[in-house]
């Protein structure tokens, strides 16, 4: 009742060229959909708004006689809100694709309704790896990261590094139960062991009755299964209750950029997490972190950020190609042909399950002494290749792959 | 033996249950202004969260910005947002005491929301770090207790006490509660009451603004500390009586002993229990624990 949906829809009308009759009522319509006011908003937030628009300047859409436009709408991390803006995007306002959806409970509202509709979206900012598993459709690709990719990357380096014993903290909700799942999965697949868990409130600001079960558990490795505020509040909270002093070392499963900056280099440093982009990995980053400051208050891009664009650039090459943007899953079967190739990721491609493969950071946070410019917070310690990044295909039980 | 029987350790349920008191404690803070307010301007103050918020802000900004410690901020903080209070009571709520309750609320829940939504377009949504200015804790036998932590307990009780000594024990106190019962009495004997009343709502601001501040070390700085609070919070004051002082910080603390204690035993449901707590009480006693049926 309190915040009625928001449907806050900006224009963006970049192209006055052509009309293209091929593209359904002659505009490709771009839905950027993600939480614009609560913990996950610098996540992505206003800030993926942006980066769509910045997508589709760079690709001169307008040049190429497409005409695009870029709408929003807040989600609020609630499933009911996201259903019902999607249902009105796409029945009554033409909104060819969605994109980004971070909180996975919400994107997996939004993967199904998508399908039901035949258009496309395309997920950077959700986590959980269900969206190229069991919920797999071939309306959808994941673009940025998973549950998985976060669980692989980080946990087997802490098991291989000797932390065995394991508890987690997790969100009570689709992102953090699968998040949990993918880890402890790694955890016993590397010979460590999962003593305890358990489930917080999402979202939540007191964790220390959480840590101190954490603490009584005895586990090396505190997993914390959760993200943005939550994470947050538990880090800042781990160091206040004195769990590092106390031989248990944090594992924050899913962090960005601007967490490390809630938290401050001095609370945050030692960190090891995985990423799949950081904006001072190469000039290209730069470039984009660069602009992206500009236009956003001084905030700097994460992930999802540059998720966010990399995917709305391969889908405007893929209508492009197909001269039409009406059928979503002839759209995202394109996509999946054409290798994706941008700024932002690189080279890759998108797998039959809809995910897309790149390859994925394990990074660590500097020391304050080592942090000599503004947000210069992750030290690069290992790439992932793609092909080992990601869940092996036929592990996802996605009804989409063949079992041969 | 009992602690057998319910499966956790006592060492593990003792510390549960101090945590539970700190969680408390800033339950009956917030809930102690809303009283005041509530008690004497009969405004539902849903600006409290904000100004809550408010309070962690402009300590961090007094330490960015002007090097301003901790302590210092626990003095100044207050009085700054309690004056942004000032300001709008008699800029703004003023004008709407003649009117139904629901007026006030909706003026104060608009302003709250554009209040989070300007810190959040300034600072984002993620928040601003504030560090701990008593690090390190002493390790008791059943849990380490952090030194900040310790002291938030002591500064409540230290407040709520004053507070009520000053309020029920007082002669500006028995000022206070007179012209909430016949402000024209009151008036008639020549006492300012319009300003008393600014003043109340400015101390209850302030009070906010004091529990921010003593959050900013322990919690994440940002623009959604508030909102995530303040509805708890208003299920304390009723649980505990809409305008009852004592009412107000007696349930404030029970409830976050019971919130610290469904953490340990059904941490899923550590959200929700204050409002079951609420709809029973309701049930039972209408009027709240510590109210009196008008």
């Amino acid at each position: 009742m309190r915040f009625k949906n928001l449907l806050a829809t900006t224009a963006a009308v970049l192209a006055a060229g052509a009309a293209n009759a091929q593209m359904s009522d002659g505009v490709i319509k771009i839905g950027v959909m993600n939480d614009q006011s609560g913990l996950y908003a610098d996540v992505s937030g206003p800030g993926g708004t942006w980066a769509a628009k910045k997508a589709v300047e760079d690709y001169g859409a307008a040049a190429k006689g497409l005409k695009v436009e870029v709408v929003f709408a807040d989600h609020q991390n609630k499933p009911d809100i996201g259903s019902n803006v999607a249902r009105q995007w796409y029945d009554v306002d033409k909104v060819d694709v969605i994109v980004d959806v971070p909180t996975s409970s919400v994107a997996l509202a939004i993967n199904q309704i998508t399908k039901e509709k035949n258009k496309v979206f395309l997920g950077s900012g959700p986590a959980t790896a269900d969206l190229t598993g069991p919920a797999c459709t071939p309306n959808t690709v994941h673009w940025t990261y998973d549950t998985w990719a976060l669980a692989n990357g980080t946990g087997k380096a802490i098991v291989e590094t000797g932390g065995k014993s394991w508890f987690f903290l997790t969100a009570d909700y689709a992102f953090g139960h699968a998040l949990e799942r993918d880890t402890k999965a790694v955890v016993e697949a590397n010979g460590g062991k999962v003593v305890g868990a358990v489930r917080t409130p999402f979202p939540g600001t007191d964790f220390s009755s959480f840590l101190l079960q954490a603490q009584a558990s005895k586990a090396q490795i505190v997993g914390l299964a959760n993200a943005g505020g939550d994470t947050i509040n538990s880090i800042k909270q781990a160091s206040e209750f004195g769990i590092v002093e106390g031989g248990q070392k944090l594992a924050g499963m899913l962090m960005f950029d601007t967490d490390i900056h809630a938290l401050g280099l001095k609370t945050a440093q030692g960190l090891n997490f995985t990423t799949a982009w950081y904006w001072d990995a190469n000039d290209n980053n730069r470039a984009f972190a660069k602009d992206f400051s500009a236009a956003n208050g001084g905030k700097y891009p994460t992930m999802v950020h540059a998720g966010i664009y990399s995917s709305v650039i391969h889908y405007l090459k893929a209508v492009e190609a197909l001269k039409s943007d009406a059928d979503g899953a002839k759209v995202v079967a394109k996509m999946k042909e054409m290798p994706t190739d941008d700024k932002l990721f690189g080279k890759g491609t998108i797998r039959e399950d809809g995910r897309h493969m790149h390859d994925m950071y394990l990074v660590e946070v500097k020391k304050p002494a080592e942090s000599k410019k503004p947000w210069d917070y992750l030290t690069i310690k290992k790439t992932i290749p793609a092909a080992q990044a990601f869940r092996p295909l036929a592990d996802g039980n996605c009804p989409l792959v063949k079992k041969s | 033996m009992l602690f057998e029987l319910i499966g956790i350790p006592p060492q593990a349920l003792f510390g549960q249950l101090l945590l539970g008191l700190i969680n408390g404690a800033f339950y009956a803070m917030m809930s102690l202004g809303l009283a005041v307010i509530f008690g004497l301007l009969n405004v539902i103050n849903f600006t409290h969260g904000a100004q809550y918020m408010m309070g962690a802000f402009a300590a961090w900004m007094l330490l960015e910005w002007a090097g301003v410690p901790y302590w210092g901020a626990l003095i100044l903080a207050p009085l700054i947002v309690g004056a942004t209070g000032v300001v709008m009571e008699k800029l703004l709520l003023k004008r709407l005491y003649h009117l139904d309750h629901l007026y006030g609320l909706l003026l104060t829940f608009g302003l709250a929301l554009m209040i989070e939504g300007f810190f959040r377009k300034q600072f984002g949504s993620s928040g601003l770090p504030y560090a701990n200015p008593l690090p390190g804790g002493t390790r008791l036998d059943f849990m380490f207790l952090p030194n900040y932590r310790a002291w938030i307990v002591i500064a409540s009780l230290v407040i709520c006490f004053g507070t009520w000594y000053m309020i029920e024990r007082t002669k500006l106190g028995s000022y206070l509660r007179a012209a909430t019962e016949r402000p024209d009495l009151v008036q008639a004997f020549g006492i300012n009451v319009p300003r008393m009343i600014t003043l109340t709502y400015g101390f209850g601001v302030g009070l906010a603004a004091l529990a921010g501040v003593l959050a900013a070390p322990a919690y994440n700085v940002s623009p959604l500390m508030g909102s995530n609070l303040i509805i708890i919070v208003f299920a304390v004051v009723v649980i505990g009586g809409m305008g009852s002082i004592l009412g107000a910080i007696i349930t404030g603390f029970a409830l976050g002993i019971i919130e610290g204690l469904t953490k340990v035993f059904y941490p899923e449901a550590s959200n929700t229990v204050i409002f079951i707590v609420m709809a029973i009480v309701l049930m039972v006693k209408p009027a709240g624990l510590f109210g009196t049926p008008k």
